[in-house]
């Protein structure tokens, strides 16, 4: 296990080094981010629907969206002169690329996240300060689910020919749980309800998790073995 | 043209392959090989495009999985997991590097991944030999083709496999590099790596092989240990392979 996960590290950081000098896809789900939240904010009539009602679902839209920007990315940078192989025919395991990627997906997705978030209680003008740690959790548990279930499916699509139209199409059926769960969760949250409350949703997510986690490294190396 | 340098023939293989078959559908891109590999020995395999040289190289580096019959590295049966992996380098005509990263940690995120403690001495001897420390820091996609070709090598033999699976290696490489290439893959042999060397230059291939053979359709056309490789006889055969491929 420690092999796997001292393995996993290494593929990530190398993804995150590769990141941090591109910037490509980074930048493009910052923008993207962005973007939504302005349009949603001149979208918005004030007047019908609260902004508490409505920050969360714009809040998983754009995480779902903006996140299959970096999770296309992940098998994007090893189809280039075939580096896949590379990997592939090192002593390192299926699982460790799987959860290698997957790791280097979660911190990209958290970036996002980090810098999505605040904007959000700027232009909706959200007091967050008292949310922000359960508003973390949820994130946080959501993102695992999300790059999980992406990471997998952009393996799948990577060496198709539509792989940009295909891994929207895969993964957004197995996105819908998480989704769901998470923006209930936060919608307790922001109109101000309890946290006990959200016990049910975060305990949903967590099985979310540990299922999707599991599931996608142990199906992993059936995408690779030819 | 057999090699000066001794091999370890009476040691226990490095590579043993029986029946090889490997099929994508309905088509056998490898059809029963059957060869070994002694420490030291070299096989230079010749064919033409489409004859399964490539196809046998990636069963053997464990990236693709044989349809029948069976392989051994190291005494391990394939596919055999991180362990064979770990005893294997591969070169290919893709340089298999990522272009945003420099030539060092390529080679680098290599030697880690193959469990090299103290990795940095061994990644800038590897550099060295290729004549590539003074680019060592060079986005790999700001180096040519043939320098890229050189990381490749280098990241390829970090780790002193015991057994080199060279598909293509002189491709794009200048005088130089290959001069440096052979240099390598004679000192592998030397210590007592195996080397399976895929090329369409008959004169490099024989300049380093122990062994020799045409492949043609999946199947070894002709299979010739030193003793018995001459040069002429096997640019013969090779042309014959060639017509008969179309």
């Amino acid at each position: 296990m420690a092999d796997i996960l001292s393995a996993a590290w290494l593929i990530a950081r190398k993804d995150l080094s590769i990141e941090f000098r591109t910037r490509s896809a980074f930048f493009s789900a910052v923008v993207f981010a962005l973007l939504g939240l302005v349009i949603f904010y001149y979208a918005w009539d004030p007047t019908a629907v609260t902004a508490t009602d409505l920050a969360p679902g714009v809040l998983w839209v754009i995480f779902t969206f903006s996140g299959l920007l970096g999770l296309h990315r992940s098998f994007g940078v090893e189809t280039a002169d075939h580096a896949i192989d590379g990997l592939l025919a090192s002593p390192a395991s299926r699982e460790a690329i799987f959860l290698g990627k997957a790791i280097a997906n979660l911190i990209f997705v958290g970036a996002v996240q980090a810098i999505a978030i605040p904007a959000l209680a700027l232009f909706y003008n959200l007091r967050l300060g008292d949310v922000a740690g359960p508003l973390i959790a949820i994130a946080i548990l959501a993102a695992i689910g999300l790059v999980a279930v992406g990471t997998l499916f952009s393996a799948m699509a990577v060496n198709t020919r539509l792989a940009e139209l295909l891994l929207p199409m895969l993964a957004l059926p197995f996105f819908v749980p998480i989704v769901i769960a998470a923006a209930q969760a936060t919608a307790k949250l922001l109109s101000g309800r309890p946290v006990i409350e959200l016990g049910a949703w975060l305990k949903l997510l967590l099985a979310f998790d540990i299922v999707f986690v599991a599931a996608c490294t142990l199906a992993y190396p059936f995408t690779v073995e030819d | 043209m057999p090699s000066a340098i001794s091999t370890g023939a009476s040691a226990p293989p490095i590579v043993e392959v029986a029946e090889l078959a490997r099929e994508f559908g309905s088509r056998r891109a490898v059809a029963g090989v059957t060869f070994s590999l002694a420490p030291g020995e070299c096989l230079a395999l010749f064919g033409p495009n489409g004859a399964g040289k490539t196809t046998l190289l990636r069963v053997l580096a464990g990236l693709l999985r044989p349809t029948s019959g069976s392989a051994r590295v190291a005494g391990i049966p394939l596919p055999g997991g991180p362990l064979a992996r770990s005893r294997i380098g591969l070169i290919s005509h893709h340089t298999m590097l990522y272009e945003a990263l420099s030539p060092r940690e390529n080679v680098s995120f290599t030697a880690q991944l193959y469990g090299i403690r103290d990795s940095r001495a061994r990644v800038e001897d590897s550099l060295r030999r290729m004549s590539m420390l003074e680019r060592a820091d060079t986005p790999i996609r700001s180096l040519s083709r043939g320098m890229q070709q050189r990381v490749s090598i280098a990241r390829a033999m970090v780790h002193s496999p015991q057994l080199v699976l060279a598909d293509e290696p002189y491709s794009g490489l200048d005088e130089s590099g290959a001069r440096a290439l052979t240099a390598l893959l004679g000192e592998l042999r030397s210590s007592g790596a195996a080397i399976i060397v895929v090329t369409h230059n008959l004169a490099e291939g024989l300049s380093l092989a122990t062994h020799a053979a045409v492949m043609q359709r999946g199947k070894f056309l002709r299979y010739d240990s030193a003793d018995r490789i001459d040069a002429g006889s096997y640019a013969a055969t090779y042309r014959e392979a060639l017509a008969a491929n179309g």
